[in-house]
């Protein structure tokens, strides 16, 4: 699953989960982006991210949850109420 | 999933968290440097340079069942998440042939949708059912 090292920043894939990541042109992409929303019933758009888990910092990604229920939540910040 | 980085979490954790679940948080901190991550779930504030309250459930297949926004201001309902997860995993399971009506919880009644349901859901399901 999620490697513990290189710590990088977190950033979308630019695929869904689960899909390769296509190759698209610079204007296709903004085209893409003004299509770009969550849908319900469609792949969750797939990202990598730097992680804190149980003393580690690890990078994980999305589809590396891929055969599990996910619950992904946002919230404005830490030291604040989730 | 926040702005903030991998090392505030962990701070967070330790000295906070950890005092109000044992242990601490178990699963994964994921820290969201200017809401990349934020931004393509359309969840992020680009003013306030803060994620808001998004809550997104994504099945084993990775496809988005359902997700809920709030402002910051006001918190979640945990029950409700784990409610509609029960309720996505019970459809799942039925591989479509169930279905949880409103103010459906573990042990209430679900639906069978097909022909036989049409202008009859109103013999199985009655509107007191919506509620707790």
């Amino acid at each position: 699953m999620a490697e513990k090292i290189k710590i990088g920043c977190a950033r979308p894939t630019g695929g869904s989960v689960g899909e390769a990541i296509q190759i698209v042109n610079e204007k296709s992409i903004e085209k893409k982006k003004e299509e770009k929303m969550i849908k319900v019933g469609q792949k969750a758009p797939d990202f990598t991210a730097p992680a804190y888990q149980k003393g580690d910092f690890i990078n994980l990604k999305l589809s590396d949850y891929l055969g599990k229920w996910v619950v992904l939540c946002f919230y404005p910040g830490d030291f604040t109420f989730v | 999933m926040s702005v903030d980085s991998i090392f505030v979490h962990k701070m967070w954790n330790e000295n906070e968290l950890s005092k109000m679940v044992k242990g601490g948080v178990p699963y994964p901190m994921m820290s969201d440097a200017g809401g990349k991550v934020g931004t393509i779930y359309g969840i992020y504030d680009e003013i306030g340079g803060v994620e808001t309250r998004g809550r997104f459930i994504i099945d084993p297949d990775g496809i988005v069942q359902g997700f809920e926004v709030l402002t910051p201001p006001v918190g979640r309902n945990v029950n409700e998440t784990l409610r509609q997860i029960q309720a996505f995993q019970l459809v799942r399971n039925s591989k479509g042939t169930e279905a949880t009506p409103s103010g459906w919880k573990p042990g209430k009644i679900t639906l069978k949708p097909g022909p036989e349901l049409v202008g009859k859901v109103w013999k199985v399901w009655t509107t007191d059912k919506a509620f707790d």
